[in-house]
């Protein structure tokens, strides 16, 4: 699970101001001006694309500037568990253990993150660099197992692929994403069981 | 208008009335928690789920709009089981700490399950338990017991005006909360105490006090603002336990302020129980016989000449004492009365030159308005929240003369001086409406004010024939009634050059400042305050709650108070004080029972005869045109929780300035001698 939202927490900043202001302007110029509330979650998802994570000092920011109470947009960040509301890793390392990609070894991937990173899921890596999440399905279950780091899909884990995802996220080099396997088209590890010919149009299948 | 069949009975109800509202026309009870009358719609308890032919499932009658041909069923097996699964669920993590709850006896939660719910528990897992919430020293929580109906949180947002608690995180973690540890400022906090449907909200100083079943219930009306809210005093074994709202759509509709329903221990506390007379040997003030006291009072009268003899009637005085105070001077020879004690100088001989005249409802009608030098929050917390309902339905424009101020809805801000009020024009608007602030009028312009907003008012047209939009709205339950019975005199008194200075529930500080240092002063009312401070003779009286009395309201409606307790200690009714003395003198007032003064009063006025009547009166002449001052108007009332010898006696409002205006605790309360 997230940490939960802590506003007096000590690691909450002093202040917060984006760094384009423009692109708050853009984001509110999508609605109408009376209605500039529904602009609190691109704006929450604007601050923590800048700063990894929201703040309190953030939504109040944001609450300014869609004139609108603090607390509606703390009903709002709290709601959503993809809004990170407390300081995460540079990586955000989202696992997913739910049934499918349980049963396709997630256990096996979870346990090679931690002995890697030396940290147990809820906890980040002393540099700052990681923070290991549990997370339940996210969609991707036909590549199970699977990951979200930050942005992106790693599909088709091994032990030995996620580490060496891991190692060249540290190294700052940009593994490939999606399929470790090269799998494609999500079809199955038989080859494909349906729209047989065009998959073989596609060049992919037997 | 649609018809419908709610469990085989025909209705048709007006288009945008919901199930749940057509059922209760029929006096079909459908079980709710979020539902509220006055609040949006959320729909998100479900209780109030019925069978709706032809619908796959059932469907929430309190979100549903009445629709032509539907036929509803609130008693089938199905809606019975919907209902117990419901309630369970509610359940699930709930305390079920009734012995310990002090909503126990009056909870809806308690009631429904009694009702609607199973019997036993089915679950055995551990319960949730959710971190109480500091929210100020009047609203206790234990937000284990909330099951999240969100009636606070929209009161808060669509009456209060001050959002200030929201719904945090989801699902198991959901809670109610302010986040930031915030107490809840708003002068209406304490009706979130009412309209929580379980003991989550309960109030803090009632506390563990009394159980509702052992209470004596007194409907009563509220004199802390000019607004004369509904009320009821509870009471157990002679103390006032609670205050809580009555419904009157007229006046506040079903909510008080804070100060209505807190300051009752003020009732209790700094209270005059036994006269005193100031000793002439030690110069302080000893308790005495009443017998005594009167004594001394008439040989101070008879001793002096009746035009050194005043009199003033203070905030919270009544009607009835103010007419035998008023018979018991003019028999005396003096002309020197007056209840404008803070100077205030409105011409009071045209009733609609200084009552609230479109009525307090009449706001919603509006269409547009105009604030002159007041602070609807603080004077009259309700009429603001009339203000915020009627913007929030209509969006009318509304601007503001005066010092510029925190309201719940946007204003114009027009300026601070009277000229400014010359220049005020307003476009397409049917029903204009000008809400004064009776404090204007204690400059030394206050006459030529008067002129300037009457001939606005007419000017804009606000005086129709079917609309009357000028309204004056007053901050003490005492003023308007002691108007109408024209207990004011032509010119100021001059209070340095009395004699004898009788004041009847007045603690203004003004008066007492220039009252001459050798002036013998006698002191009628409730509280050791500023009044009784300076008194040579204190005769104690009766508070609101202690005393069956006439008030009149900032609309003019006449409202009656009803004892729901005795009077403290050898305390007196106010009447009865003045009609003793009054036999004391020799000038004994022709009547003998309170029957028989308002058989007096409403013969001479007879609109007291008219209870709870919001009265038409007629336009007339009043003011009279003159220079302006320059000056800005200044707000008087800057703590919303002490505006009376009450509220400054009461502990929880002491407790509410501390929390609400830290920075400025300097008022004073004085000790009575
Ligand atoms: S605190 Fe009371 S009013 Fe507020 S959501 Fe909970 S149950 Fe409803
Ligand atoms: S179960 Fe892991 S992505 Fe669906
Ligand atoms: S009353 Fe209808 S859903 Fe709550």
């Amino acid at each position: 699970m997230k940490p939960k939202f802590e506003p007096n927490a000590d690691y909450q900043p002093k202040d917060f101001s984006f760094k384009s202001q423009k692109k708050v302007k853009d984001i509110l110029a999508n609605y109408p001006s009376n209605q500039a509330r529904s602009g609190i979650m691109p704006l929450l998802d604007l601050a923590q694309r800048q700063e990894g994570w929201i703040s309190r000092v953030a939504m109040d920011c944001i609450a300014e500037a869609v004139g609108q109470p603090p607390i509606k947009v703390y009903e709002v960040a709290t709601f959503y568990t993809m809004y990170n509301l407390a300081p995460v890793g540079k990586y955000l390392v989202q696992l997913c253990t739910t049934t499918p990609c349980w049963l396709c070894g997630s256990a096996a991937i979870i346990e090679a993150v931690e002995t890697h990173l030396e940290i147990k899921v809820g906890e980040s890596t002393k540099d700052g660099l990681f923070t290991l999440l549990e997370v339940e399905c996210l969609g991707a279950c036909v590549n199970a197992p699977m990951v979200q780091i930050n942005d992106n899909y790693y599909e088709d884990l091994t032990a030995e692929s996620i580490v060496s995802i891991l190692t060249a996220l540290a190294a700052g080099k940009k593994p490939s994403i999606g399929s470790q396997t090269k799998r494609v088209g999500s079809m199955a590890l038989s080859g494909p069981t349906s729209l047989e010919k065009q998959a073989k149009k596609a060049g992919v299948g037997s | 208008m649609p018809k419908l069949k709610i469990n085989g009975m025909l209705i048709e109800v007006e288009k945008g009335t919901s199930v749940l509202q057509a059922a209760e026309m029929l006096g079909v009870e459908i079980p709710r928690f979020c539902y509220h009358d006055k609040l949006s719609v959320p729909a998100n308890c479900r209780m109030c789920l019925v069978e709706l032919k032809n619908a796959p499932k059932p469907v929430a009658s309190c979100a549903i709009e009445a629709g032509e041909g539907m036929d509803i069923t609130t008693n089938s097996e199905m809606i019975q089981k919907a209902r117990k699964g419901v309630m369970e669920m509610m359940l699930i993590n709930h305390p079920l700490d009734c012995p310990i709850c002090d909503q126990g006896g009056e909870c809806d939660l308690q009631d429904q399950s009694y009702g609607y719910g199973f019997d036993r528990s089915r679950y055995q897992e551990t319960k949730r338990a959710v971190k109480d919430k500091d929210i100020g020293p009047l609203i206790k929580t234990v937000m284990t017991r909330c099951i999240q109906c969100t009636r606070c949180i929209r009161f808060g947002e669509e009456i209060a005006g001050t959002a200030d608690l929201g719904l945090l995180n989801r699902g198991e973690d959901v809670e109610i909360g302010t986040f930031v540890e915030k107490a809840v400022s708003s002068e209406l906090s304490g009706n979130m105490i009412d309209i929580c449907p379980v003991g989550a909200l309960t109030s803090k100083p009632y506390a563990f006090t009394a159980r509702p079943w052992e209470l004596k219930k007194t409907e009563t009306i509220d004199v802390h603002d000019a607004v004369g809210s509904n009320i009821r005093v509870d009471t157990k074994g002679g103390e006032v336990m609670r205050i809580l709202p009555r419904l009157h759509e007229g006046v506040n509709e079903e909510w008080i302020s804070d100060k209505t329903r807190f300051a009752y221990d003020g009732l209790k506390k700094n209270r005059l129980d036994v006269p005193y007379v100031r000793s002439k040997t030690t110069g302080k003030l000893e308790k005495a016989k009443w017998s005594e006291a009167l004594t001394s009072v008439a040989e101070a009268m008879r001793a002096t000449s009746p035009d050194k003899i005043a009199a003033f009637s203070g905030d919270l005085a009544d009607v009835d004492s103010v007419v035998a105070l008023k018979d018991l001077m003019i028999s005396l020879g003096s002309p020197h009365i007056e209840c404008r004690t803070d100077g205030m100088r409105i011409d009071p001989s045209t009733r609609a030159g200084y009552i609230f005249n479109s009525g307090i409802a009449g706001i919603e009608e509006a269409d547009s308005l105009l604030l002159i030098g007041t602070n609807p929050k603080m004077e009259a917390a309700l009429v603001n929240a009339r203000i915020r309902k009627t913007w929030l339905n209509k969006r009318l424009p509304i601007s503001l003369i005066g010092e510029p101020v925190d309201l719940p809805y946007p204003y114009e801000h027009l300026g601070t001086t009277a000229q400014d009020i010359e220049k005020y024009t307003v476009k397409d608007s049917q029903k204009p409406m000008i809400i004064v602030g009776d404090q204007i009028f204690s400059r030394t312009d206050a006459l030529a004010l008067h002129a300037v907003c009457r001939d606005l008012a007419e000017k804009i047209g606000c005086i129709q024939d079917d609309w009357n939009g000028f309204n004056v709205l007053h901050r003490h339950a005492g003023r308007v009634g002691a108007l109408d019975v024209g207990f004011v005199s032509a010119a100021p008194i001059k209070t340095e050059e009395m004699d004898v200075v009788y004041l009847l529930n007045s603690d203004e500080e003004n008066i007492i400042n220039n009252c001459n240092k050798n002036a013998f002063v006698i002191y009628q009312g409730h509280h050791g305050d500023l009044g009784a401070h300076r008194a040579d003779v204190i005769l104690p009286a009766a508070t609101y709650t202690e005393k069956n009395a006439l008030y009149v309201n900032t609309e003019g409606r006449v409202q009656m108070t009803r004892q729901a307790v005795f009077p403290v200690g050898e305390a007196k009714e106010d009447w009865k004080i003045i009609r003793a003395l009054s036999e004391e003198l020799g000038k004994t007032l022709p009547y003998n029972s309170l029957l028989a003064l308002r058989a007096r009063i409403t013969e001479e006025w007879a609109h007291f005869a008219e209870i709870d009547v919001c009265p038409q009166e007629e336009w007339g002449q009043f003011g009279v045109t003159g220079v302006l001052l320059k000056s800005g108007f200044k707000n008087t009332i800057d703590h919303y929780y002490m505006t009376n010898v009450i509220c400054r006696a009461s502990k929880t409002m002491r407790a509410c300035v501390d929390k609400f205006y830290p920075k400025k605790t300097k008022t004073k309360i004085k000790k009575a001698a």
